[in-house]
């Protein structure tokens, strides 16, 4: 985010950039590399676990299996597709809570993180009581439309999306409240109407923000377990994604469960690599 | 971990009972010093006990004062995987003759494990059976709403038993990861049936399910062994536990939840 508004604005954040070049030659103090490697090995070592206990010489032969590729095809669509229901309601939500100026923001603020709180399966619970087939509105989609959402795919999209969303909308909100709102007001005076300045001000000017938002609303959707099984159930290429694959691999074939996870792993840190490289500039990766 | 502090003081009024405790056999000196059921023991329990156990544990510490029961209830998969990976506890209480006897494969069970109830399957639907279920034949009926449980978890291989008795194809719409999340699934309505246990449906409120039973012809039963295991920390008062459960008190609370016990 750093390098975009520097390349932005011509003098201010220049100098900020060439003073933390100057710290960074003078090295890191050993106060900071020490929990830092500390951290890293705590995030690393289990997923190595993982690789140990592979069974390597079946792999191939498990991976080939259809059900696998099935899972794996419709964690990623259905990861992609919460993802971008996220974006379209997400941003200009994020937009609201920076730039609104009603009283009571702090709390819609508050109520933008509850699926962050609430136990996913809990919130799988939470949506069944609203969406499903006796459900506050559900009941409603049912009868007027014939159509309900558990067991369906879309029910998938839905509970992804809705344990993912505020991932996108605190990070967005946050690069919204930190941009320079001088450009927006200067496009304003320059006779720019209020969705014109959106598009080709603000939106430029948060991308790293949304995009930042965007691959972390997608992994959290495609690691996603305990509100998709509780409100989309779980039936092979209907709604069974990775993790709940996994889960169930678990209970009578532990390897098979580990050469899921490290397929979902693997496609993920691939699809994440690409993203970063394309989306987001070169320096932030 | 829960049981440590109860171990420091075994070990403790072992020493005071003037044993040099040398470290080594300290099972094997213990049991002979302790009174038959005392201390903590850790049961580890299929998710379907717990109402039964969780009756039969405070009349077995009104037997047994000195004894203190912790349980672990969870699927029985993944309590045998947690006993095979050296999870501390005394008693294994399995939903599953199959997941039992990974843990007999493993040598961690303390003896031969003994069936102690029967479970049996039963149709639930939600109160009222809003979509006219009648037997096993609806379950096969694509435009119902049908959540079984996932052939991987003991309940589903004992469904999949049933169906094949039956000569019915199912056509479930989820797959659940255990026999709760099912009931959970027709308790809200979300589906027009599903297949749990007896025992499920006996604990479940009256109010919110039906049950409906299968027809002796196809009924499969699915049996629970229970042993002590073999790294028990309080195997005596483990021991003591089975007994009870083994015990014609310990029958008739089992009986109250919708078990059979007229089995072994």
């Amino acid at each position: 985010m750093t390098t975009t508004q520097a390349r932005a604005t011509p003098a201010r954040p220049q100098a900020r950039s060439r003073r933390s070049r100057a710290r960074r030659a003078g090295g890191l103090p050993a106060v900071l590399v020490l929990p830092a490697l500390a951290g890293l090995a705590f995030l690393i070592v289990p997923l190595a676990g993982l690789i140990v206990a592979a069974p390597w010489p079946t792999l191939l032969e498990r991976l080939a299996d259809p059900a696998v590729l099935g899972a794996l095809r419709l964690s990623l669509v259905a990861a992609s597709a919460a993802t971008v229901v996220c974006l379209v309601c997400g941003v200009p939500l994020a937009w609201v809570l920076a730039r609104s100026e009603l009283p009571g923001m702090r709390v819609v603020r508050a109520l933008v993180t509850v699926p962050l709180v609430l136990p996913p399966v809990v919130g799988g619970v939470a949506l069944l009581l609203v969406l499903g087939r006796n459900g506050l509105i559900g009941q409603y989609l049912e009868a007027w439309f014939g159509f309900s959402l558990p067991f369906t795919t879309a029910g998938v999209i839905v509970a992804e999306a809705f344990v993912a969303m505020p991932f996108l909308v605190i990070s967005v909100d946050g690069a919204l409240r930190g941009a320079d709102r001088r450009y927006e007001e200067a496009a304003a005076t320059l006779g720019a109407s209020r969705w014109l300045t959106f598009r080709r001000v603000t939106l430029p000017l948060v991308a790293p923000g949304i995009a930042a938002g965007a691959v972390l609303c997608w992994a959290r959707a495609l690691g996603e377990f305990g509100a998709t099984i509780t409100f989309a159930g779980n039936f092979p290429g209907e709604t069974q994604t990775m993790p709940l694959a996994v889960y169930l691999a678990l209970q009578t074939d532990p390897d098979a469960a580990i050469v899921l996870s490290l397929v979902l792993f693997a496609v993920s840190v691939m699809v994440l690599a690409s993203l970063r490289d394309k989306w987001i500039s070169p320096n932030a990766a | 971990m829960r049981r440590r502090p109860g171990r420091l003081l075994g070990a403790g009024s072992v020493l005071l009972l003037g044993l040099a405790g040398c470290g080594d056999g300290g099972a094997g000196t213990q049991r002979e010093w302790q009174s038959s059921a005392s201390g903590d023991i850790t049961v580890f329990a299929a998710a379907s006990l717990t109402e039964a156990f969780k009756e039969i544990e405070q009349a077995f510490e009104e037997a047994n004062p000195g004894a203190d029961l912790q349980f672990n209830f969870a699927g029985s998969s993944t309590l045998s995987r947690q006993i095979n990976q050296g999870a501390p506890a005394d008693v294994f209480a399995s939903a599953s003759p199959k997941q039992m006897q990974k843990v007999v494969d493993a040598d961690n069970a303390g003896g031969d494990p003994t069936v102690f109830v029967a479970n049996k399957l039963q149709i639930v639907v939600p109160e009222g059976n809003p979509a006219n279920v009648t037997g096993l034949a609806d379950l096969g009926k694509q435009e119902l709403d049908i959540a079984l449980c996932a052939e991987e978890v003991p309940c589903g291989d004992l469904s999949q038993t049933v169906f094949e008795a039956a000569g019915i194809t199912p056509s479930p719409d989820t797959l659940e990861q255990d026999v709760k999340a099912v009931l959970t699934k027709v308790t809200l309505g979300e589906t027009d049936a599903g297949l749990v246990y007896r025992t499920d449906v006996a604990a479940a409120d009256e109010a919110e399910v039906d049950g409906i039973d299968l027809p002796a012809a196809v009924e499969a039963v699915n049996e629970y062994p229970i042993v002590t295991l073999a790294e028990a920390p309080n195997a005596e008062t483990g021991q003591a536990f089975v007994d009870y459960v083994l015990s014609d008190e310990g029958k008739a609370v089992l009986e109250d939840y919708g078990f059979g016990t007229d089995v072994g």
